[in-house]
């Protein structure tokens, strides 16, 4: 869990059942799939009225999926990537009704989409129910290009859409769901401070 | 401090809306346009009482286009405190008032993919503004009113002629029953719903919303009570030296504009926090009316909302 010094970044309270909820929405990406278990595995009436969609991301090996298919989930979409799974919850978030409570755990990239989708649904960020689980690495958006690059594990590093050196600053936009990467060497091309792998 | 900036406005036209409801027209005194309001808004009105000024809370109908008027509307209450009887016994046309610069506690939430309104009574003058606001910009909604009797039924007929199938009356009189079960189901994910009323019927739908999982983001509601009523005791501001006495009739706010002291306030209904004071002493037992302040807040017995809330016991010390 990331800590809490960076004013911008929301706080992920962690995944807690609403035992209210008529329907349960779960997104989960990677080691967020542990998050998921540990609050539906002993909840057999909720897992009942919620649908689950999940990619393995980098923890395929884990074979997280395959616990998740055991607890026999009202609908259960195994999604190969991050972008597919969005896609099908934007169709999901569609038709849903109120009463529907939207969790997501996973990385912190993942949740800002997540989050960032069902805003486009009407749904308040704040009551979608967020865990981070898995690495620290993030999604950083070039503040020049505005090209994203996921998985971000130091700094400074090269925008894998224009090639420039860019510094992570520790400022996060929700509406963006990235942190700021901003060009390091402008004033003197190729001239940079020292590598550090700070967000494993 | 106070209610901010104050607005002098003379009454241009009264209504007689229903036997109890009166819609008055304000227009500003200085011709300057009044500014305008996001739906849901508010001013408090303050009237020359004659042996004091009376401060109330009324929500805005509409603003003229030019900004040459407000609508208010305002119910005459049984056991008025006296602003609601002023406004029906003294006021006249061609009275002048002041009032306070809008705010808004009751706002609309764009965001949001649907808009259900609900309201009850007289709870109908914020949710007119909203409804004409959504219809305005085309958005998704529904109203929902219930009133006594169809004499009652303040802006019923304005309220159809502009939203048509939208609104939904239900009648104490016909055994209509706004049953909130009836009203959620089956909503759009990013509903938000509104509600406006008498208080039990703001707990009901409030309470029926939380039962079927709406999230808390999405519930809206403004209640203006009044200041409830209790035994008289006095209180002490402890910096400013200033001692008075509280009423059984008369708010802890009230009792302290009486003695000319200018403390700040907005909604005077318990629900906006501009008038939380720190408390030094209580003999006695806070007696929390507000919706501000969290159950925390009260325990501590350390806060108190000046508009509604009160002591019972002898002496309160204030840290003003």
């Amino acid at each position: 869990m990331p800590a809490a010094t960076i004013k911008s970044r929301p706080i992920y309270p962690g995944l807690s059942l609403d035992g209210k909820a008529r329907r349960h929405l779960i997104a989960a990406e990677g080691e967020g799939a542990l998050a998921v278990l540990d609050v539906f595995a002993d909840q057999p009436d909720a897992v009942a009225r919620a649908t689950l969609l999940y990619t393995p991301g980098g923890s395929a090996a884990q074979e997280h999926g395959a616990k998740l298919s055991a607890l026999d989930f009202d609908g259960l979409h195994l999604m190969p990537t991050q972008p597919t799974l969005l896609t099908r919850l934007g169709v999901i978030l569609q038709t849903a009704t109120m009463g529907t409570r939207i969790y997501v755990a996973g990385v912190e990239g993942f949740i800002g989409k997540v989050i960032a989708s069902a805003q486009t649904h009407g749904v308040d960020p704040q009551s979608v129910r967020a865990e981070h689980r898995g690495s620290l690495a993030r999604r950083v958006q070039c503040v020049h290009c505005k090209g994203m690059t996921e998985n971000v594990t130091a700094t400074p590093f090269v925008c894998s859409h224009c090639g420039l050196n860019l510094f992570v600053r520790d400022h996060f936009s929700r509406r963006l769901g990235a942190f700021q990467g901003v060009c390091v060497d402008a004033e003197a091309p190729g001239e940079l401070p020292a590598r550090e792998e700070l967000y494993l | 401090m106070s209610g901010g900036v104050e607005i002098p406005v003379r009454v241009v036209e009264i209504e007689q809306a229903t036997p109890t409801v009166r819609r008055f027209r304000l227009a500003p005194i200085d011709g300057a346009p009044l500014p305008p309001f996001s739906a849901g808004a508010h001013v408090v009105t303050l009237m020359p009482a004659r042996d004091r000024v009376i401060r109330n809370a009324y929500s805005l109908i509409d603003r003229a286009a030019d900004g040459s008027s407000y609508r208010i509307g305002v119910l005459r209450v049984a056991q008025s405190r006296g602003g609601s009887a002023f406004m029906h016994d003294e006021v006249t046309v061609g009275t002048e008032l002041r009032i306070t610069m809008p705010v808004n506690l009751f706002p609309l939430a764009h965001a949001g993919r649907k808009h259900l309104l609900i309201a009850g009574g007289i709870g109908i003058t914020p949710i007119f503004a909203m409804a004409e606001e959504l219809r305005r910009t085309d958005a998704h909604y529904e109203i929902h009113y219930a009133m006594r009797n169809a004499a009652s039924g303040a802006f019923v007929d304005e309220l159809r002629a502009r939203h048509g199938d939208k609104l939904k009356l239900y009648r104490d009189d016909c055994q209509e029953i706004l049953a909130v079960d009836a009203i959620l189901p089956n909503q759009p994910l990013g509903t938000h719903l509104y509600v406006c009323g008498p208080e039990g019927m703001i707990e009901a739908v409030l309470e029926g919303a939380r039962e079927a999982g709406w999230p808390e983001e999405n519930l809206h509601s403004e209640r203006f009570q009044a200041p409830p009523t209790g035994e008289p005791f006095s209180v002490r501001l402890a910096k400013a030296g200033i001692t008075c006495e509280v009423r059984g009739d008369q708010s802890l706010l009230e009792a302290l504009e009486a003695a000319g002291v200018d403390a700040p306030f907005l909604c005077r209904g318990g629900a906006c926090g501009q008038c939380e004071a720190t408390v030094v002493e209580a003999d006695g037992e806070l007696v929390h009316n507000d919706h501000y302040l969290t159950d925390a807040d009260k325990a501590s017995g350390s806060k108190i909302m000046l508009c509604v809330s009160r002591l019972k016991g002898r002496e309160l010390v204030l840290d003003l």
